[in-house]
């Protein structure tokens, strides 16, 4: 790689240890910028005894000068200790470690199906501007995207776990895994696929409505340049000068905006997980709400925050692989 | 024959009035905004009328005079909730705190967004080149799990939740903002006014700011679309105003009063309809008038 390319890469990780380090210091302050005593204000009203309190005091460090307390929080921070869970009385990485995988396998699966499916129906659209495959996708693409994504799981719910009319209720109405099935075994592995078939649904259908809108306007984009006329002019067909010539320039800005979107998918799934009931970090989020448990959501606050930066770190660099152009 | 001498302020007003006249022109050409602004105009006339369509009264739990979860009918056109509240009643007052939330939270993060994207696009130093990561940082932090957390800590309320949308969701716009100022600068006005002596304030409010007005404007549309469904978002999760109706609260009463397994559809259908269509009208003419203020989108057409 040429020196402009190491300057590029060295900018983007400069750039996503920023945004971590900012997520760290706002996370910091949200704690301690609450008015009277932040550890009475975090128990308010809630059964919280003397005990949690006390430990709640230690592991905020709130008797330490306030640089103090920036320090020993980095330190916690990046030994994975982030304090314990008031719900479940348990250090709150070993339960995110715990409840990781479903939201993994829900927002990766879910994320790789709508982009690809969201890119062909964007380039279709585009390509055959004013068509009505076009006006047909762009209509349901802005209606899906005006809608709440976990809305369109609890109409999913209803329509195939539920049941409706003559459509018989087939999926199961939620959770991650029939009782008393082993989740290593190969029924309890399609078990779980078919547990999670309508969820990763719900996602791909309600952000493949984004990134569709997002490649057409991004192909559109490219359709005027000269290198298209030259292509044509060339006697190329259609739609090898579709394949060739104009996708891989129109994919390149989009990559951007689909890593931007994936921090849209993540909070996606909290409320997804939560109507399907899946026990992944979504759904503790929203358990930890009832309580609500501060510490926990600090964890999945971090947690998802650093996820979704290392995420768009990678589609950075992936970006400069693809184009040329970007190194320099 | 003498034409009528006009002050400067005169053709200023006439030269506005112009224009404002062409955008009308152009924004009814669009077929989508014009219908995205006939289905706003029915939720607006809806949510101010609420008093009068629909007795407050109505959203009392102790004063319900229907059963639970009844189905539709001639005294209840959508139906009861599980408090035996008329869905109809709850809808319209619903209208009112969406709308109002949304456009709320919406002027918030318009502040937010213009005053640093004009500030990181006009200062050129080391105070723009903060602002703008500044930005750029805070719009890789995922906006769902940030507004969870702080609306949690603030707790809920009809002024705390507008001011948790407003802080997270103006990075977007102060980027776009910024795009725009940048290639304002580069205008010969801006260098006449600073070789004239004019000032950084007067930069920005005289000549910056009016220029990129427009886009923000056509940007504000997308952004209450993005505030009505974070309202809902947040109030399904259990964080809105717990003494106020609002879609979002009905859909999680809806949840989890069961209504989905009991098929109760008008307590689930009816609140998820109206987000979209609220939303889908600002998008909608936010889309329209976004073509119609950049240039570069109407030669497209």
């Amino acid at each position: 790689m040429n020196p402009l390319g190491a300057r590029y890469v060295l900018g983007k990780v400069a750039g996503s240890l920023g945004s971590l380090a900012f997520m760290l210091v706002l996370n910091f302050f949200l704690f301690r910028v609450l008015p009277g005593d932040p550890v009475r204000t975090l128990a308010r009203n809630r059964l919280v005894s003397e005990k949690q309190i006390d430990e709640l005091t230690r592991t905020l460090g709130l008797d330490q000068s306030l640089p103090q307390q920036f320090v020993t929080y980095l330190q916690n921070t990046f030994t994975g200790e982030l304090g314990l869970s008031f719900k479940y009385r348990q250090p709150v990485a070993d339960l995110i470690l715990d409840r990781m995988w479903p939201t993994v396998v829900l927002v990766g699966t879910g994320t790789v199906l709508a982009t690809l499916i969201g890119l062909w129906i964007g380039v279709r659209s585009a390509w055959n501007r004013g068509s009505r495959f076009d006006k047909y996708s762009t209509g349901s693409s802005l209606t899906v995207y005006a809608m709440p994504e976990w809305w369109l799981g609890l109409l999913l719910l209803a329509v195939f776990s539920v049941g409706v009319g003559p459509i018989p209720g087939i999926f199961p109405t939620g959770g991650l895994i029939s009782p008393g099935v082993d989740p290593t075994s190969v029924q309890g592995v399609l078990d779980q696929a078919w547990h999670l078939t309508l969820p990763v649904l719900t996602v791909t259908l309600a952000y493949l409505a984004d990134y569709s809108l997002i490649m057409r306007s991004s192909l559109l984009d490219e359709m005027g340049s000269d290198y298209l006329v030259t292509a044509r002019a060339k006697g190329l067909r259609d739609a090898k000068v579709r394949r060739d010539h104009a996708v891989p320039n129109a994919l390149l800005p989009a990559a951007t905006l689909v890593a931007l979107g994936l921090g849209f998918v993540v909070g996606g799934a909290i409320t997804i997980e939560t109507v399907f009931s899946i026990p992944g970090l979504g759904l503790l989020t929203t358990e930890a709400l009832e309580v609500p448990d501060f510490p926990l959501l600090q964890g999945t606050f971090i947690f998802f925050s650093a996820a979704v930066i290392a995420a768009n770190l990678a589609a950075n660099l992936l970006y400069a692989l693809l184009d040329p152009r970007v190194r320099g | 024959m003498t034409t009528p001498r006009l002050t400067a302020r005169q053709v200023v007003r006439r030269r506005r009035r112009d224009s404002a006249a062409r955008n009308w022109a152009d924004f009814r050409g669009h077929k989508s905004g014009v219908i995205g602004l006939g289905i706003l105009i029915f939720f607006v006339v809806a949510a101010l009328g609420a008093p009068v369509w629909a007795d407050a009264s109505g959203l009392k739990v102790t004063e319900a005079t229907g059963g639970v979860l009844e189905s539709p009918s001639f005294e209840f056109l959508l139906g009861t909730d599980d408090n035996g509240r008329s869905v109809l009643t709850l809808l319209i007052w619903g209208a009112r705190l969406s709308l109002f939330v949304g456009l709320l939270a919406t002027a918030i993060s318009m502040v937010i967004g213009t005053l640093v994207g004009v500030a990181s696009g006009h200062f050129k130093g080391w105070a723009g080149s903060v602002l703008f990561r500044l930005t750029e940082w805070f719009l890789v932090i995922p906006f769902l799990p940030l507004a969870i957390v702080l609306a949690s800590v603030l707790g809920a309320s009809l002024f705390n939740i507008a001011l948790v949308i407003g802080i997270t969701s103006w990075p977007g716009t102060a980027l776009l903002i910024r795009a725009q100022t940048l290639s304002i600068e580069e205008r010969p006005f801006l260098e006449r006014a600073r070789a004239l002596g004019a000032g950084h304030w007067h930069q920005m409010t005289r000549h910056v700011l009016p220029n990129v007005m427009p886009m923000v404007f056509a940007n504000t549309t997308l952004t209450v679309a993005i505030a009505i469904l974070t309202e809902t978002t947040l109030s399904f999760l259990g964080l809105g105003d717990p003494l106020r109706v609002s879609w979002g609260s009905m859909l999680d009463d809806a949840f989890s009063s069961g209504a989905i397994t009991t098929g109760a559809w008008w307590f689930l259908i009816p609140p998820g309809v109206c987000v979209i269509l609220v939303v889908l009208s600002f998008t909608l003419i936010g889309r329209a008038l976004e073509e119609i203020f950049n240039p570069r989108l109407r030669e497209r057409g």
